[in-house]
């Protein structure tokens, strides 16, 4: 399949290093001339500009935490002044004070260009017709892909989420080839389709999927059920919004816009950069972002980074599908849990659907996790073995994975809540 | 000659039959026949309506799984032992009795008892050999 950018996307290593290492003295000069919060903070560390003369000595700077940006609400973090903005984008704020994103105009072309790198990587060529479930509101995963997308020449049609039968009807009668939405938005509208029986004249080819963390059984179920190629990208509104990677054809990680973000991997407990290939969390830092720059930011992703060469010949870094921010992480009776690693359980099993939710609760002071899953295949109600048999061995799986005993209530279908944006599927009531 | 019974899944929360059985009345679809057995975590509504076809649209389009099964609905008579010579007769051809069930109402001196078996032709004749009664679909929906 194509490449975007060949120049960029499969340069020498050796380039590619040449080329961060000069935006990375920009941006951290850039961030310490126009930005409060990070001159202070490179001060208190004694850290000078030009201290960096190497990519590693990005490590002599402290990290930054979204509580420190959140601090900086709404417009402290800007680097230029507003005349030079054009674009102001919010975090949601469902956990505290929103992070708001000010681009200026050349950060929207460079935001486009990384789209266009990684929706082509995903698939997408000038001859799709695009359809984007993502909310057009202070989101960035709407706009964003708009902008790439229409680099790339794609016919874009701009729907927003919600409505889900409408988006079925557009996307049969406008013939949709490429889909934007959450992963799990897009498994309802599946099955929103199936039950309109409109699946068939559906012609979708491509989904391009972000903004929550999903697993490789559900990119497979998507697959399955619409019969495309399923990508996933990566980004966040700290550092811009989508488009800091994206996975290609071979789907083997994320090919990050390395032109304009570099990656370090933490350990979360001793913000030690850890060496490649180890698994830990993610740090970014903008490498050509303007109005915002955003300086050694802890995502709260839990990843690894992967410098094998891809079957696609892009040399760019790849990042793993992510476990989960380490904000997602439950503590059942001390054993770290992931959702996700509930879900690559859940998702494809016989007998039940696709969608599920979590219940956390506390009695007598041990922690409960319930996990709700819908029953779907009426041919099991012949017998209560057979119903018993679809619970214990989804529940032996569980345990399996999670080492937990875990409570597996099987419920009625279409009773567990469906979701048009980033899904919430957790429940914690203690 | 068989009738149709429908399974309905029922989840163990509170008001959930009442839901359904409500669901039912507010469309006059009358239960002539019902079961309810339940574990801790789930139920099975187990019953016989005489408009199949109905209820099931009915109750799938109200979100719920719904399945269709064949059973006998067997005319027994009503003084002791009656149930146990119909059993004999199952039991003497290894004709396994999976569950069953009683009528709501009667048919003057005979129970009407729901069988539902592995080997449903072979139950069909046997019983009718031993001069047992069969209740069709149709007598069922006049009921
Ligand atoms: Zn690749």
């Amino acid at each position: 399949m194509a490449v975007w950018n060949p120049k960029i996307e499969c340069a020498k290593r050796s380039d590619v290093e040449a080329i961060q290492l000069e935006r990375l003295k920009w941006s951290v000069q850039h961030a310490y001339d126009h930005v409060p919060m990070y001159h202070d903070k490179m001060v208190k560390a004694g850290v000078k500009p030009s201290d960096i003369r190497t990519l590693r000595d990005i490590a002599k700077i402290p990290l930054t935490t979204k509580t420190e940006l959140r601090g900086q609400y709404p417009f402290k973090l800007l680097a230029v002044p507003m005349r030079e903005v054009v674009r102001i984008h919010a975090s949601s704020g469902t956990t505290g004070q929103p992070i708001t994103a000010g681009y200026t105009r050349r950060d929207l072309d460079t935001w486009a260009e990384c789209i266009a790198r990684i929706a082509t990587a995903g698939g997408a060529t000038e001859n799709d017709i695009a359809q984007v479930s993502f909310g057009y509101t202070l989101f960035t995963g709407a706009f964003g892909l708009h902008g790439g997308l229409e680099k790339i020449g794609c016919a874009i049609i701009p729907i927003s989420s919600g409505n889900t039968e409408r988006q079925i009807n557009i996307m049969r009668d406008f013939g949709s080839t490429v889909l934007i939405a959450t992963p799990s938005y897009a498994l309802y509208m599946a099955e929103v389709a199936e039950r309109m029986d409109a699946l068939r004249d559906i012609r979708l080819r491509v989904g391009l999927f972000g903004a929550e963390a999903s697993t490789e059984e559900m990119r497979a179920e998507l697959e399955r059920r619409y019969g495309i190629l399923a990508t996933e990208n990566y980004g966040l509104t700290e550092v811009m919004g989508p488009g800091v990677s994206g996975e290609c054809e071979y789907k083997c990680g994320m090919h990050i816009n390395e032109d304009c973000f570099l990656a370090e991997i933490i350990d979360p407990e001793t913000g030690e950069v850890l060496p490649m290939g180890e698994q830990g969390e993610l740090v970014l830092t903008t490498l050509a972002k303007e109005a915002q720059p955003a300086i050694r930011y802890r995502t709260r992703d839990i990843t690894r980074l992967i410098e094998e060469p891809c079957a696609c010949g892009r040399t760019q870094l790849r990042m793993e599908k992510i476990k989960g921010r380490s904000d997602d992480m439950l503590i059942i009776r001390g054993v770290n849990v992931f959702p996700s690693q509930i879900e690559s359980v859940l998702v494809g099993q016989p007998g039940i659907g696709p969608h599920y939710e979590i219940v956390v609760t506390r009695e007598h002071f041990t922690d409960h996790l319930q996990v709700k899953v819908e029953l779907v295949d009426a041919s099991l109600l012949e017998k209560y073995s057979e119903l018993e048999k679809v619970r214990d061995r989804i529940r032996a799986q569980l345990r399996t994975v999670l080492q937990l005993d875990v409570e597996v209530t099987l419920v009625s279908p279409n009773t567990l809540k469906r979701f048009e944006g980033k899904a919430k599927r957790v429940t914690d009531l203690r | 000659m068989y009738v149709k019974q429908i399974s309905v899944f029922i989840e163990n929360t509170p008001g959930r039959l009442a839901h359904f059985t409500k669901l039912l009345g507010d469309n006059n679809i009358d239960l002539v026949s019902l079961s309810v057995a339940d574990t801790t975590h789930f139920g099975i509504l187990r019953g016989i309506v005489a408009d199949y076809e109905k209820a099931v649209k009915l109750i799938s389009e109200n979100g719920y799984t719904v399945k269709l099964t064949d059973v006998l609905a067997v005319s027994v008579p009503d003084h002791p032992g009656g149930l146990a010579e119909v059993l004999e007769t199952l039991s003497g051809h290894d004709i396994v009795v999976e569950y069953l069930y009683s009528f709501v109402r009667n048919a003057g001196d005979h129970a009407l008892i729901i069988f539902r078996v592995d080997k449903l032709d072979e139950a069909e004749k046997v019983l009718t050999e031993a001069g047992v009664r069969l209740l069709s679909q149709d007598e069922v929906r006049g009921l």
